[in-house]
């Protein structure tokens, strides 16, 4: 028992359920399967988002500029569709996904190469990212009426009843699983995480795998930055601005240690449906949109502070007090 | 950044002198950049020049500045706080909604920055109290704080501000001298000789070189760690009253991104990100170039965010460029 409340990912599979309890008490609808359906997907691009986001903090990294490259992405990506109606969707789609992977091997390459702290890395190229959105538009908007009704409907389309977005997602978080758990890679997030030290003498590259984790990250941001624009039938420059926050909350949730090398899949899918049941419920129970904010801010803080405690290492006290800082 | 190679195999016969340290400097690279920068500015346009133009310049970094102070000993200690800017939208929010019950100047100041300390309160009691690292907690304070202010305000705004409060934001000290910038400038002294010339400085690059030598050589790294996030707390109430004043306004927008701009001042003024050195010195130049910076581009009609891939630019590469510099050397050393 006491071994069951330390699973992190039950512990967070009951608070989602008590969620949903309490939400489902004040508001019946919520839990019918097609309205649950509909907060999974609406959810989506956060997992997705989630998992990369994890791979890096796993190399004891940090992405912040997840978001402005999924805007980026997004814009280009509209940019081609407004510009050639004709292109399929699978170019757009790759198109999206390429741009996204080298905005982060530029990342990568900068912490790999020149070793840079990774957040002045990204707190660098989320403004330079962003900025360049702004240099291809001068600030216009590409609207719906721009966009192909092929381009629109994609993440829409139903498979199996299920909308394509909602199976992307799934895909993903199936090949991540795949990634992190069965192949050398997905072990050497965890060992340069862990200890880097540690993991130069067993063999690993520290910077070429922290490369990997940001190529893995920015592959995923241009994913979702097509299915953001495609979604939501617009791009401009402040799409997903300050979304690379609530990216960071549902790691920091799923229970994935900001010092690298503890975190899981389905801690990470978790934290992100954990985030989009609130931001779902949220409507519906009454409570202003503008709480959403301060609410996740409470639930990053609380649980960082259950990770903490979960995490404390016990080890030889060598002195009391210095336990106490 | 003062760099001398101490290992024991390579001792040299003697240590460079202070003159050829200070030149090698990363402040005085920071000046010869701040005076190209004025040069070029001048050149660039005819209105550059004017005093009263500059002191309009100076607006542009002051509050940002201000906090940079604070953030810069953080970041010398190690930590980082990224709640700043939520911080000035929280103590802000809080003042124009004193205005509404009625108080006047004297009390919105200690209103501005009594909110300012309690953020400080609950980011140091979060990071120090429960060992938390400051870089999760701030981001989650980042939200809360600014959550708050968008509860209060959601998509409305506080104005009439009484007529006295303006002067924080828009009064002139003497001639030229803004309130703002005397206060800058005051300031600037004030955290020079805290952290250069006294015992708490001393310990807070201890701290930021070695946590755990710093705990065992007597200094008590909770207390200075707090003591560094209620000061940065202050700091942004400061910064919040002379927004605040020189906006006339409260949205809960303000300030938005304000903490990646600090950031970036604090370490384009040469303070390592990892903790344990740089300097005020460097803060300040730091401070003039950026703000230089961006009212060079303002007057040359440049838009904000183009601006901004600006100062991600010279972000990364003041931070890769010495370190390019040193590869270069030392492979010319072979």
């Amino acid at each position: 028992m006491a071994k069951l409340l330390k699973n992190r990912e039950l512990l967070l599979v009951g608070a989602i359920l008590v969620l949903v309890v309490l939400i489902a008490w004040r508001f019946p609808p919520f839990i019918a399967p097609t309205n649950l359906a509909r907060v999974y997907n609406d959810t989506s691009i956060l997992i997705i988002l989630a998992l990369g986001q994890m791979a890096v903090i796993l190399t004891r990294c940090i992405d912040l500029s997840m978001a402005a490259n999924l805007a980026l992405s997004g814009m280009v990506a509209a940019m081609l569709n407004a510009a050639f109606p004709g292109l399929p969707i699978p170019v757009i789609l790759l198109s999206a996904i390429a741009l996204g992977a080298v905005l982060g091997m530029i990342n990568g390459a900068l912490v790999w190469k020149l070793d840079i702290p990774p957040i002045v890395v990204t707190l660098g190229t989320l403004t330079i990212y962003r900025g360049l959105i702004f240099l291809l538009t001068n600030g216009k908007w590409i609207n719906a009426h721009q966009m192909s009704d092929a381009f629109k409907s994609f993440p829409r389309t139903d498979l199996a009843g299920i909308p394509v977005l909602s199976w992307l997602s799934v895909v993903t978080v199936a090949a991540i699983f795949l990634v992190i758990s069965r192949t050398p890679l997905g072990r050497a997030f965890f060992a340069v995480g862990g200890n880097p030290h540690a993991a130069v003498y067993t063999g690993i590259d520290v910077g070429r795998t922290r490369f990997f984790a940001y190529c893995l990250s920015g592959t995923l941001a241009g994913l979702s930055g097509y299915l953001w624009v495609s979604r939501y039938a617009v791009a401009y420059v402040d799409i997903a601005a300050g979304f690379e926050l609530d990216i960071i909350a549902a790691c920091v949730i799923g229970g994935i240690s900001i010092a690298g090398g503890i975190g899981s899949v389905p801690g990470a899918v978790l934290g992100a449906l954990f985030l989009g049941v609130i931001k779902n419920a949220l409507p519906v129970i009454n409570i202003s949109p503008f709480a959403q904010m301060a609410i996740s801010g409470m639930v990053i803080i609380t649980a960082v502070a259950v990770n903490a405690r979960a995490e404390r290492r016990k080890g030889r006290v060598i002195l009391k007090k210095a336990e106490a800082v | 950044m003062a760099e001398t190679h101490l290992s024991p195999r390579n001792i040299p016969d003697r240590l460079e002198g202070r003159g050829a340290r200070l030149l090698k400097s990363w402040e005085s690279l920071l000046f010869v950049v701040a005076c190209l920068i004025f040069i070029g500015n001048s050149l660039a346009s005819p209105y550059f020049l004017d005093p009263w133009n500059l002191s309009d310049a100076t607006f542009n970094f002051t509050e940002k500045a201000m906090i940079a102070f604070a953030m810069a000993l953080v970041i010398i200690s190690g930590e980082i706080d990224l709640s700043v800017a939520s911080i000035i939208a929280l103590a802000s929010t809080a003042m124009g909604y004193a205005v509404q019950l009625g108080f006047d100047t004297p009390a919105l100041v200690v209103v501005g920055l009594s909110v300012g300390l309690a953020c400080g309160v609950v980011n140091g009691l979060l990071i120090t109290g429960l060992g938390l690292p400051s870089i999760v907690v701030t981001i989650g304070t980042m939200s809360l704080f600014r959550g708050l202010s968008f509860i209060i305000l959601g998509d409305q705004a506080f104005t009439g501000y009484p007529g006295s409060f303006s002067w924080f934001g828009q009064g002139y000290v003497w001639w030229v001298f803004s309130f703002e910038f005397t206060l800058f400038v005051v300031l600037a002294v004030i955290y020079g000789v805290v952290l250069h010339k006294t015992n708490f400085g001393r310990a807070v690059y201890a701290i930021g070189n070695n946590q755990t030598a710093a705990l065992f050589s007597g200094i008590r790294v909770g207390r200075v760690k707090f003591t560094l996030f209620l000061l940065t707390g202050l700091m942004a109430g400061l910064a919040s009253i002379c927004l605040t004043s020189r906006l006339g306004s409260t949205r809960p927008s303000i300030a938005l991104g304000w903490e990646l701009e600090v950031v970036t001042m604090v370490v384009l003024g040469g303070v390592s990100i990892l903790g344990g050195s740089g300097t005020i010195p460097g803060v300040v130049l730091a401070a003039l170039i950026m703000g230089m910076v961006t009212f060079g581009f303002g007057l040359l009609n440049v838009p904000g965010i183009v601006m901004s891939i600006f100062i991600g630019l010279l972000l990364i590469s003041v931070i890769a460029l010495p370190i390019l510099w040193r590869r270069a050397r030392r492979r010319l050393a072979h």
